[in-house]
């Protein structure tokens, strides 16, 4: 399928965090064809195994490639009359940029789906302090247009909300919409897994598309405790240059992938896509975080005894907005990398990077773009 | 001179990159463990048997990172971007001298002169992301030759001790302090139980490998060995210090992270008390070890903190009282040798 | 009920030091379950076997905490009075005036140093605590000694009110459903009382990784939005237990929360559904756990949380423990 398409379909549905169901379906429709064994778990992760091709007579390694599917959103938290009319007062599911609500439409999920309006009354009808300021949710409300008694027919206290927006496409080669954070990963995973149904890869790839990532990385450290795979990399979306940031650390969109370093990566999975880059002489960028990478690879990591985990992002920017925008590159780049990646996984990676950890520091030099260890004595990835 | 503390505090590891100090700390307890491991975070952790007396596994936990500066970005002019790696108050990076990266590249974190400044500057606090790292390098080329985007750095200070030899200052006392403690014990006789000793990674970005140091370890109690701030400055009301140093080992009562085990407390302060150990209780409130990562870990560890009061802690110079640290390896030693499972008996 | 509510807020339990909540409750208990233990934080656990003989029962745990909000001693001033830190979420604007009791019975008055601007709220650092001490060598708490604070319980009409309804009334609703359960179920009961809740929901944390429970349900209170210029909130006293859908910590599984809602509409049961704002409970520690489980709250209405009122409405209460023993008797089908 069009990358196009594929970001499409997978942008609109709708999987508020905590009620993932309509992204899952579309996911599950999407990676039947290339997995052995899909499976919904009991907090809404989605995962698709695919069967690696080495030895069925021991255990196979595994990879976890995590993307979150959850979407930010609205959740009802009240229903209010005035004038016959029903209106709702509405919270917000994950960090929600507060300021861009107003003239926003949405789907309320209610008995059945009803569109509304994000509306509020003009500053002139604000308290003084409120003037000049973010509309709150207690000033917004979400409009369906009915009576109060349809209203409470059809809306419960806790309904999800999520936005209305259809992918658009604007010029070269870029999209933008909701829940590009993080379905354009889930996308990535999807062309990951297409690409490995032409190449041999020996360890079991466990796709997961997870549940409640913007809220408490649920499905995150869930899926990870029930598998127990050898390695996880989580795929997400990262801060592109874009208006307000065009901090020199932050890449362009259409740059190709960017690989962390931090507290959250192991040096061995860093090493190990970024061999891969050099394999497929992609270009990536490099992330730095010093404590929390603000993605599942947080809840990944300690995982019970732990797991070696990597960073992989696609530059995005208007992060946490309905006008989320990507390079559909940047989305190809990310699924290619990894299948190479993936593929590239042999019976010695797991003892290599336990190495690692205990040999010591011996090279100096590195030219651009290439890094220390990448000329040690004895690469280990 | 105590050469385990200079040694230790002068090795470099800052959160997320504490290779140097594992390699250096497993050198000096490979002898004298039963057997030791590393996990997929790099947490060090080594097995000294008991002598069989008890069925119980008691864990002992040193953090090994400390905390630094990680290098973001390089700009066209050389210079070097960072940021924090771990709690610091920016005033305490100007004018310091630091080494970036595994190959130890000496540079400083400079500021525009005073004479330079403009009305109401001086007194403003300079923010860490206007500061730079300035190693020497002419431009973006010449600088990526010998550092990278990723590399961690951290203060260049020497590990001293003040005339009269009783009071020290160094870096990362926070926690190498901790993790000498537990090296001796290492190397003490073995206990009536076994006794895993956890040299953790990343507790300074969010007690991280303990987390998965204790899942492992499936322990039944743990005791953690740690550096904590004293504050023990001139001050003009009577709220005293929260722990001082010179005035023995600091007890955890409860911080921001754990309310410490009441069984375990008690009986670290009646060993104290019948060996004549000195110890202090530190004021409850804020603050967090690993003791909050541990107690939570599997199906829970009753846990509790024994510290060495440090001042000008996530500085680049710490002080310390070499009597308090020959203290908490007392007063961890004897609370671990008296421990048994009637100690954690709820009646 | 009003006794065993009574005996439960007035009992001595500030996060770390549940001991004499959890000898309260514990021979309540114990006629009822297969099985009582102590887990290595001091969390409560009766268990409670299904009977029917399936292969694999569900697992479910049911969560109230015993600890409530207190303060410790922090520091002993030369003349003999404390200052103190907070044990939970301790408000600043609850203390002047309030009076906390020790351990071993020593009761402590809360001053607050001199108020420069007394339309200020001042910090719980300007505070101090007299138990009659005149210097530091008589007097009878040292740092790092808890309290919590006393008030006695009062019931006016429907209107129940105590210093630690939250979340005592949980524990009542759990020991109470315990009592009324049928002697066979379906489902491998463990209902916990758990510890150190207040200070991050660190008890039932350990507790669920110790089960691995496939259903769990905490039970515990609930903020209203029934009262003057209160923050809106579509929930009161007196309306009904409310099924939580989600607060600042957790989102309720879906299944779960239709489940509870068909479950109350079947047995006639009043009830609300909650969106909290702020706060969480033992129900988020219990979804992460392990492989996650499917998690949800049942909640109790409550006015004044984290004061030394906190006023729960009786009907509320019995609607709750209704609710849980209807919920927990019939089948799951999630």
């Amino acid at each position: 399928m069009e990358t196009f398409e594929l970001l499409k379909q997978l942008t609109e549905a709708p999987g508020p965090t905590g009620n993932e169901g309509g992204a899952a379906a579309v996911i599950e429709s999407l990676w039947r064809p290339f997995v052995d064994e899909i499976v919904v778990d009991r907090v809404g992760s989605l995962l698709g195994i695919k069967r690696g091709a080495g030895p069925a007579d021991r255990p196979r390694p595994s990879i976890l490639l995590a993307a979150h599917m959850d979407e930010l959103g609205l959740m009802v938290s009240r229903i209010v009359e005035h004038d016959g009319n029903g209106f709702l007062r509405v919270t917000e599911l994950g960090g929600v940029d507060r300021r861009h609500l107003l003239g926003q439409t949405a789907i309320v999920h209610g008995t059945r789906p009803l569109t509304g309006v994000l509306g509020g009354l003009p500053d002139s009808y604000l308290s003084e302090k409120e003037r000049d300021k973010a509309y709150s949710y207690e000033n917004l409300v979400l409009d369906v247009g009915l009576p109060i008694d349809e209203v409470r027919r059809l809306v419960s206290i806790g309904d999800f909300v999520t936005f209305r927006q259809s992918l658009r496409k604007l010029q070269n080669g870029r999209v933008a919409g909701k829940a590009l954070d993080n379905r354009a990963s889930v996308t990535a995973v999807t062309i990951c897994l297409e690409h490995l149904q032409q190449r041999r890869h020996t360890w079991d790839v466990i796709a997961v598309a997870t549940s409640q990532e913007e809220e408490t990385f649920l499905g995150a450290y869930t899926s990870a405790y029930a598998q127990r795979p050898d390695a996880a990399i989580a795929i997400d979306v990262t801060h592109a240059k874009g208006p307000g940031t065009n901090d020199s650390e932050l890449m362009e969109l259409g740059s190709g992938p960017v690989l962390d370093i931090g507290a959250n990566v192991h040096p061995g999975l860093y090493g190990a896509l970024r061999d891969a880059a050099n394999a497929l002489e992609m270009k990536i960028g490099t992330g730095v975080h010093a404590a929390g990478s603000g993605t599942d690879a947080y809840a990944l990591q300690v995982a019970r005894d732990g797991i070696p985990t990597g960073v992989l992002s696609i530059p995005l920017r208007y992060m946490h907005t309905m006008v989320e925008t990507v390079d559909m590159g940047d989305v190809e780049r990310v699924g290619r990398l990894l299948a190479e990646m993936v593929a590239r996984l042999d019976d010695n990676f797991l003892g290599n990077i336990r190495e690692e950890l205990m040999r010591p520091e011996i090279s100096i030099k590195n030219g651009r773009g290439r890094s220390v260890s990448s000329v040690s004595e004895d690469d280990g990835a | 001179m105590n050469d385990l503390l200079k040694q230790l505090t002068e090795a470099v590891g800052v959160s997320g990159a504490e290779k140097e100090v594992r390699l250096l700390i497993r050198d000096l307890i490979a002898d004298h463990v039963d057997e030791w491991s590393v996990d997929t975070m790099g947490n060090l952790t080594a097995t000294k048997r008991g002598t069989g007396d008890y069925d119980m596994r008691v864990l002992v936990d040193a953090h090994m990172d400390e905390v630094g500066l990680l290098i973001t970005d390089i700009d066209s002019s050389g210079m070097l971007r960072f940021t924090n790696v771990g709690g610091f108050d920016d005033r305490a990076l100007l004018g310091k001298v630091v080494q970036v990266g595994p190959h130890k590249v000496t540079g400083v974190i400079g500021a525009r002169a005073i004479h330079l400044l403009k009305r109401g500057e001086y007194s403003k606090v300079v923010r860490i992301d206007a500061m730079r790292i300035d190693i020497g390098a002419k431009n973006k080329e010449a600088a990526s030759s010998s550092v990278k985007v990723g590399d961690y750095a951290a203060f260049v200070t020497e590990y001293e001790e003040l005339d009269g030899g009783r009071t020290a200052i160094g870096k990362a006392f926070d926690n190498r302090a901790g993790c000498a403690a537990l090296i001796e014990l290492l190397r003490g006789e073995r206990y009536p139980f076994d006794l895993v000793a956890a040299f953790t990674v990343q507790e300074e970005v969010g007690l991280r490998g303990a987390k998965i140091a204790a899942f492992n370890a499936r322990a039944d109690a743990a005791l953690v060995l740690e550096c904590t701030p004293a504050f023990d400055l001139p001050k003009e009301q009577d709220r005293s210090p929260n722990v001082a140093l010179g005035k023995g080992v600091s007890v955890y009562v409860m911080d921001a992270r754990t309310i410490q085990d009441p069984r375990l407390v008690a009986h670290i302060m009646a060993t104290g008390d019948s060996q004549g150990i000195p110890y202090q209780v530190r004021q409850p409130g804020g603050g967090g070890t690993n003791t909050g990562a541990i107690q939570r870990a599997g199906a829970g560890i009753p846990a509790a903190t024994l510290a060495v009061p440090g001042r000008y802690a996530h500085t680049p110079t710490m002080m310390i009282s070499l009597d308090d640290y020959d203290n908490i390896v007392r007063l961890a030693d004897a609370t671990l040798r008296t421990l048994t499972p009637d100690t954690f008996r709820r009646d | 009920m009003n006794d065993l509510i009574r005996s439960l807020v007035e009992a001595y339990g500030p996060s770390g030091f549940e001991d004499g909540v959890r000898d309260l409750i514990r021979p309540l208990i114990e006629p009822h379950a297969d099985e009582v233990t102590v887990d290595a934080l001091g969390n409560l656990i009766a268990r409670k076997r299904a009977t029917t003989g399936e292969a694999n029962p569900l697992k479910v745990m049911i969560a109230a905490h015993m600890d409530e909000i207190g303060i410790m001693a922090s520091h002993i001033t030369e003349k003999g009075f404390l200052r103190f830190t907070n044990i939970g979420g301790v408000g600043s604007h609850t203390l002047l005036g309030g009076r906390v009791r020790f351990a071993d019975g020593t009761l402590g008055i809360i001053g607050v140093d001199r108020m420069e601007d007394r339309n200020s709220i001042h910090p719980l650092n300007k505070h101090f605590i007299d138990v009659g001490a005149t210097s530091r060598e008589n007097c009878p708490v040292r740092v790092g000694d808890a309290a919590h604070f006393v008030r006695p319980f009062e019931a006016r009409g429907r209107h129940l009110t105590a210093k630690s309804m939250d979340d005592r009334i949980g524990c009542a609703v759990a020991i109470e459903a315990l009592r009324r359960l049928p002697a066979d179920v379906s489902h491998d009961l463990y209902f916990v009382f758990s510890v150190q809740e207040e200070v991050g929901t660190r008890g039932a944390e350990a507790a669920a990784n110790g089960i691995m429970p496939d259903v769990s349900i905490a039970l515990d209170v609930t903020l209203t939005g029934d009262v003057p210029e209160s923050r809106p909130m579509d929930v009161r006293l007196g309306a009904g237990p409310a099924i939580k859908v989600k607060d600042s910590g957790m989102i309720a599984h879906a299944g779960l929360v239709r489940l509870m809602r068909r479950r109350a509409e079947e047995a006639g049961i009043d009830y609300q559904l909650e969106v909290l704002e702020g706060g969480t409970t033992d129900a988020r520690p219990m979804q992460l756990a392990g492989p996650g489980s499917v998690a949800g709250c049942i909640s109790i209405p409550c006015r004044y949380v984290h004061t030394p009122s906190e006023t729960v409405d009786a009907s509320d209460v019995e609607g709750a423990v209704a609710l849980l023993v209807t919920l927990l008797s019939a089948d799951m089908e999630l």
